[in-house]
């Protein structure tokens, strides 16, 4: 904080005050201020961790979120993934491949006015649960689906 | 020789699973392949190739747009559904990738050696002229039927090779393409294989080629599968661009006819 | 040097079925090569923009696949409306993509 403190205070010398603060890593790159990357969630190998980092250590299975993947994927390093969630008021979707060494994925903030959809493609090291959390009015709710992987994606 | 012979079919035999997947089974794999093929990254180097076409390059510094695939200078709607053909600039029936090599040489003074070499670029690179121009000029035929006409005696030669190729067994293993592509449901492992000998088998290979390819990251042509199917059978290496793989893409693209061209393709 | 990304936008209903591609090597930082390991390389954040407002901040690993895809919907669209794609990935590089969102079949 103190930190935070002292390189907020450098700034207010510069002359482009925002040039600067993007130098000094205050704010993402790009025209928009985007979300501090989650270093503890994609740098831990735990789910349990995971959760931690995201506030969601209190999870309730819900049937209004869908994973749309393959039962077997052909190639584990290109799996497609899709969730769909149908809880009003999703704020974020996060998708997790719970044997990969770092299981989590991938974070998607919808608060600013998508649908509750997000699509992508993980790479997968072994057969595994692909788990989703939502989080949607504060709260957070989980799904699972498995999904087989013949030939590990890595690499 | 004989004995060597019954050893090679054997061992053949044995590496093939002839089974029905079970219904639950063959959907499994279609639902990662449809949200694969919807949104490819082989589309990619579409512009690639584009940027490639239209731009001058080689000792003549000149683009390709004076290239004729078959329906006239510059004309590309339609030209690779039409493909192999003859040409009477190389008294030849030339297949897309041929054909580039050609213009590649004559219209851009590019050797035509040196370009085939490059050809089939390594995986994970940013991929070859040629894969990125064969791409670019198929896709000019989305849409479109496959439509290969045999009016020269050269083009009906050259469907009648590839019969012959497709069916004959050669080299070690004894192996001929009808072995592992001339029957439905055969697999090898987990990838199953496509029965072309069939009117659908054949019109899927005639129209998703050029794909990209999962395992390797980059956009992969026909020359290319066919490259890699005669490794796979133990052959001699087939060079890039004879007249083996034209003769073979011949007879296959022709069994493929009315088929609609879908490029990229998305293969595993 | 980031290469250009494919967007398709397309209007289902008053919703913008929004697709992107993106050329970027997604190296894991453990792949294994004849001249070393590849270094991490990957994209860590996307942001999409809808007429300016962000409606999708994503933060990914470097578990998403090579040659990356996106896909979301975003509500309340209007044909001819702009949607914006940056990314940024962990060496700082970034790339700006925009379309405007297109009618639907």
């Amino acid at each position: 904080m103190r930190q935070l403190r002292r390189q907020f205070l450098k700034l207010t010398g510069s002359a482009s005050l925002l040039t600067a603060a993007v130098s000094a890593g205050l704010l993402k790159s790009g025209n928009a201020l985007a979300s501090t990357w989650n270093k503890a969630g994609f740098e831990s190998k735990s789910v349990v961790d995971i959760q931690k980092s995201l506030g969601a250590t209190s999870m309730t299975d819900s049937k209004d979120i869908t994973i749309t993947a393959p039962d077997i994927a052909e190639n584990g390093a290109i799996v497609p993934v899709a969730v769909t969630s149908k809880i009003p008021n999703t704020q974020s979707i996060t998708i997790i491949a719970e044997k990969n060494p770092f299981p989590l994925a991938a974070s998607f903030d919808i608060s600013g006015g998508g649908e509750g959809y997000v699509s992508t493609r993980v790479k997968m090291g072994q057969t595994s649960n692909v788990r989703a959390i939502v989080k949607a009015d504060g709260k957070f709710y989980t799904a699972v689906k498995e999904v087989k992987v013949t030939v590990g994606g890595c690499g | 020789m004989e004995i060597m012979r019954g050893a090679g079919f054997t061992a053949g035999v044995m590496l093939l699973v002839t089974l029905s997947l079970p219904a639950a089974a063959q959907n499994d794999l279609s639902v990662g392949r449809k949200m694969l093929v919807e949104d490819n990254p082989g589309e990619l180097w579409i512009d690639q190739g584009k940027d490639l076409y239209y731009q001058k390059r080689g000792p003549k510094k000149a683009s390709l747009e004076q290239c004729d695939f078959g329906m006239g200078p510059g004309k590309l709607e339609g030209a690779a559904a039409r493909l192999p053909r003859y040409f009477a600039e190389t008294d030849r029936v030339e297949d897309l990738e041929s054909r580039l090599l050609t213009c590649m040489s004559t219209l851009q003074g590019f050797d035509k050696n040196e370009v085939a070499k490059k050809a089939i670029s390594s995986p994970r690179s940013r991929g070859s002229d040629i894969e990125a121009l064969a791409l670019f000029v198929t896709s000019k035929s989305n849409g479109m039927k496959v439509n290969v006409t045999l009016s020269h005696q050269k083009e009906y030669d050259a469907y009648k090779a590839g019969e012959y190729l497709f069916y004959r067994r050669s080299g070690q293993t004894d192996f001929s393409c009808d072995q592992c592509h001339g029957e439905p449901n055969k697999r090898i492992r987990l990838q199953d294989l496509l029965h072309m000998t069939s009117t659908a088998g054949a019109q899927e290979v005639a129209s998703t080629w050029p794909a990209y390819r999962g395992a390797h990251y980059v956009v992969r042509t026909m020359q290319w599968r066919l490259n890699d199917c005669v490794w796979q059978m133990r052959l001699p290496d087939l060079k890039y661009g004879t007249d083996y793989s034209i003769a073979l893409t011949t007879f296959l693209n022709r069994r493929g006819n009315d088929a609609v061209i879908q490029v990229p393709g998305f293969k595993r | 040097m980031a290469e250009p990304m494919k967007i398709r936008a397309t209007l289902q209903g008053d919703t913008a079925d929004v697709r992107i591609l993106m050329r970027h090597p997604m190296e894991t930082g453990t792949r294994k090569t004849s001249s070393g390991v590849v270094p991490l390389h990957f994209i860590q954040s996307v942001i999409v923009q809808h007429n300016g407002k962000t409606v999708l901040d994503v933060q990914w690993s470097q578990a998403i696949s090579r040659d990356p895809f996106l896909g979301l919907r975003v509500k309340g669209a209007k044909l001819g409306d702009k949607i914006s794609v940056t990314w940024t990935d962990n060496k700082g590089d970034k790339r700006t993509d925009e379309v405007s969102v297109a009618a639907g079949s």
